[in-house]
């Protein structure tokens, strides 16, 4: 009954997460503009997307993963490894790109570890991420132990550092529009997508209804591990050497950016472009926020201020809807038409 | 509704960017200094910062002092790029680890903001100029002295470093290992060289590690303020005092229970409040043109009088160092337990 509710969702809904989020945006930047003279220049705003690109293409995965109701704690510690691995080989003489294939095979590898554990031995997500959250952190430890590796050639920094021909558009940006748009695409507009949200709303009749449950769960998890290996190239080319503790703390950092662009953390509900918005958000404020020298713990305030917001509104809206559906069903037994409405009409908000 | 909203909003959005299109290029007339330390709430940057206002006031410069809650690279490149978006006119920074912030630094020279680089380990063409303390082979060479003279030249050491990635630290190393080849040490084996992070707990527990893994231990280097104060801590709780010998890079404040208590006898630092005061002069003097970070080049730094800057090896930006390594005992370490 779950599902049918949902489908229900938002329907004519006007205040709407993704809307408030935009909304939340606007008025973020258009106050910013007047406190610092250098916050439109747009080679700083540019500048800005290079610090959250790599958690920017996590997120992306991350999105389709807690939208089915899952989540996947180890995305960090699968770049710390991807990027040790990559770095070491390296060291030892391996030509930079062919590492950097090897490195994303790695994560693409525990990624599919995860799915692989979770769909056979059918437990939460949740316990087998964090588990191989400390396992995958600590090869990372065993192969690099205190040290640091560096030294990379000029080509291999580009992908992180550079700009698309002498524009101000860092190189990073366009690859990971290019990846959103697609992510959109395939969770609003396909057949797949539709099953993503379905898996979330109610795993059991999925499987039940003959869908592949687990066969998607292990492409996701797997997918995540993939994107974790690419984010971990990027990083490792943006700062220009690695440790093992590179890109700790990035997995909370990710589902919040996840959570606050408006996606349920019990599945079945988010749209791709709140994501992206909310990518942009939480950037913006890390960004304006350092132009006025304001210390990192505040920010730490803002956004959990914004998520506790953004849970209480989803909340809100997931009232709504139920009481919404309640009363469409009384409608129904007085013998009137339920309203159709399918959910991925509602996809192509963008 | 939604539609009207929404028009609004890229309503304010246009305004807001034309009425600031222009305004952008805005002439600047104060200078702004910048620091960028390891991480903050660290006692020992505090202590940095009292020199650094003092000067910045004598300057009459504005200043921007940050640095990320951990001490990770990650976090100080963010903040320089922040600095650098505000187009600040000199940043000081003393990286967690140098590689990672050369890439940076260097697009922040290309900005045309001056770049002092404080006592960290050398990466070509990522700075100006460099500002050691004291020179890391007497640092480190030092440290090994009063070691020896506290155990009689005799028996095993080991080192307690920060993270393995402080340049600093394993330069200091490095030349503490070069001083131990010196025939007078021949009795003195340094049997580890472990990482405390400079976190409190971790370097505990690492100090109570060395106890377990070598009985015959007689003495511990610190090279760094957290880590000795929590090895001087290990020595009491553990009832090591005489047993092990302490010495390394500390605080007075720190260090004034365990050097009355007899677990560090004698420790080393530089007045890191005069550090901030000569590092603010240095990147004052960049920023004006005094001086441009050329080897031989000579500048006034308020009250510590007149430097001239060093060459360098491997690098073509010059070094200045502030002085050399100053003794606390027994005897002055109270005089200043206030002040540091």
């Amino acid at each position: 009954m779950k599902g049918k509710n949902q489908q229900l969702k938002a329907g004519s809904f006007v205040v709407q997460w993704e809307f408030i989020l935009l909304m939340i945006f606007v008025l973020f930047n258009f106050f910013m503009s007047f406190t610092h003279s250098n916050y439109l220049r747009v080679t700083n705003l540019f500048d800005t997307t290079f610090i959250f690109s790599e958690k920017a293409l996590v997120a992306l995965i991350m999105t389709f993963i807690i939208i089915t109701g899952n989540i996947d704690i180890s995305v960090a510690s699968m770049m710390g490894l991807s990027s040790v691995v990559l770095a070491t080989l390296f060291r030892a003489g391996m030509n930079i790109w062919l590492a950097s294939l090897v490195g994303l095979g790695v994560g693409t590898f525990c990624g599919f570890l995860n799915g692989f554990i979770i769909t056979r031995v059918r437990l939460p997500a949740l316990i087998i991420t964090l588990a191989n959250f400390s396992f995958y952190r600590g090869i990372a430890y065993v192969i690099l132990g205190d040290e640091a590796v560096g030294g990379f050639p000029d080509a291999f920094l580009y992908l992180g550092r550079g700009y698309i021909g002498n524009s101000p558009i860092p190189f990073i940006l366009v690859f990971f529009i290019v990846l959103a748009v697609i992510a959109g695409i395939i969770l609003h507009r396909t057949k797949f997508g539709r099953t993503i949200y379905a898996i979330g709303w109610n795993e059991h009749t999925c499987y039940a209804s003959g869908i592949p449950v687990d066969r998607i769960k292990l492409l996701l998890f797997t997918v995540s591990g993939f994107m974790a290996g690419l984010a971990a190239v990027f990083i490792t080319s943006r700062i220009g050497n690695t440790r093992p503790n590179i890109a700790t703390g990035f997995e909370l950092e990710i589902i919040t950016i996840v959570i606050l662009g408006g996606v349920m953390i019990t599945g079945g509900v988010g749209k791709m472009w709140g994501v992206v918005l909310s990518i942009f958000l939480v950037g913006t404020i890390r960004y304006g926020l350092g132009l006025h020298n304001i210390p990192g713990q505040y920010m730490l305030i803002v956004t959990g201020s914004l998520l506790i917001i953004s849970i209480l509104m989803n909340n809100l809206i997931v009232n709504y809807v139920e009481a919404r559906y309640l009363r469409a069903m009384a409608a129904l037994e007085q013998g009137e038409e339920l309203p159709a409405e399918p959910p991925e009409k509602k996809g192509g908000d963008r | 509704m939604k539609k009207t909203l929404l028009l609004i909003l890229a309503a304010i959005l246009l305004i807001s960017f034309s009425a600031f299109a222009g305004g952008s290029g805005a002439a600047k007339k104060e200078i702004t200094i910048a620091m960028i330390v390891k991480n903050i709430g660290n006692p020992f940057f505090d202590v940095v910062r009292k020199g650094w206002d003092e000067a910045v006031a004598e300057l009459g410069v504005n200043d921007v002092w940050r640095g990320p809650e951990q001490p990770t690279p990650e976090g100080q490149i963010e903040i320089m790029e922040s600095l650098i978006a505000q187009g600040v006119d000199g940043i000081t920074y003393v990286g967690n680890d140098p590689q990672a912030l050369a890439g940076v630094a260097q697009k922040a020279m290309k900005a045309g903001i001056k770049v002092n680089g404080w006592e960290s380990g050398i990466v070509p063409n990522s700075r100006d100029i460099s500002v050691e303390p004291v020179s890391a082979q007497t640092i480190g060479a030092d440290q090994v002295k009063i070691l020896a003279e506290q155990i009689g030249y005799k028996g095993e050491i080991a080192i307690l470093s920060a993270a393995a990635t402080m340049a600093n630290q394993n330069t200091w190393i490095k030349y503490m290992k070069e001083e131990l080849q010196k025939p007078e040490y021949k009795d003195m084996k340094l049997v580890a060289v472990v990482y405390g992070d400079d976190v409190r707990e971790k370097s505990y527990n690492e100090a109570l590690g060395l106890f377990k893994s070598f009985p015959n231990l007689r003495g511990i280097i610190s090279p760094t303020t957290v880590g000795i104060a929590a090895t001087g801590r290990a020595i009491t709780d553990e009832g090591m005092i005489d047993k092990v010998e302490l010495t390394g890079l500390g605080l007075p404040s720190e260090m004034y229970e365990y050097v009355m208590n007899g677990a560090s006898k004698v420790f080393g630092l530089w007045n890191p409040k005069d550090l901030g005061y000569l590092n603010a002069y240095v990147t004052y003097r960049l920023v004006t043109g005094e001086i441009t970070g050329k080897p031989g080049e000579k500048f006034e730094a308020g009250r510590l009088g007149s430097y001239t800057i060093e060459p360098q090896e491997g690098v073509t930006n010059g070094l200045v160092y502030m002085g050399s390594l100053y003794r606390f005992d027994k005897n002055n370490v109270g005089e200043f337990k206030d002040e540091l």
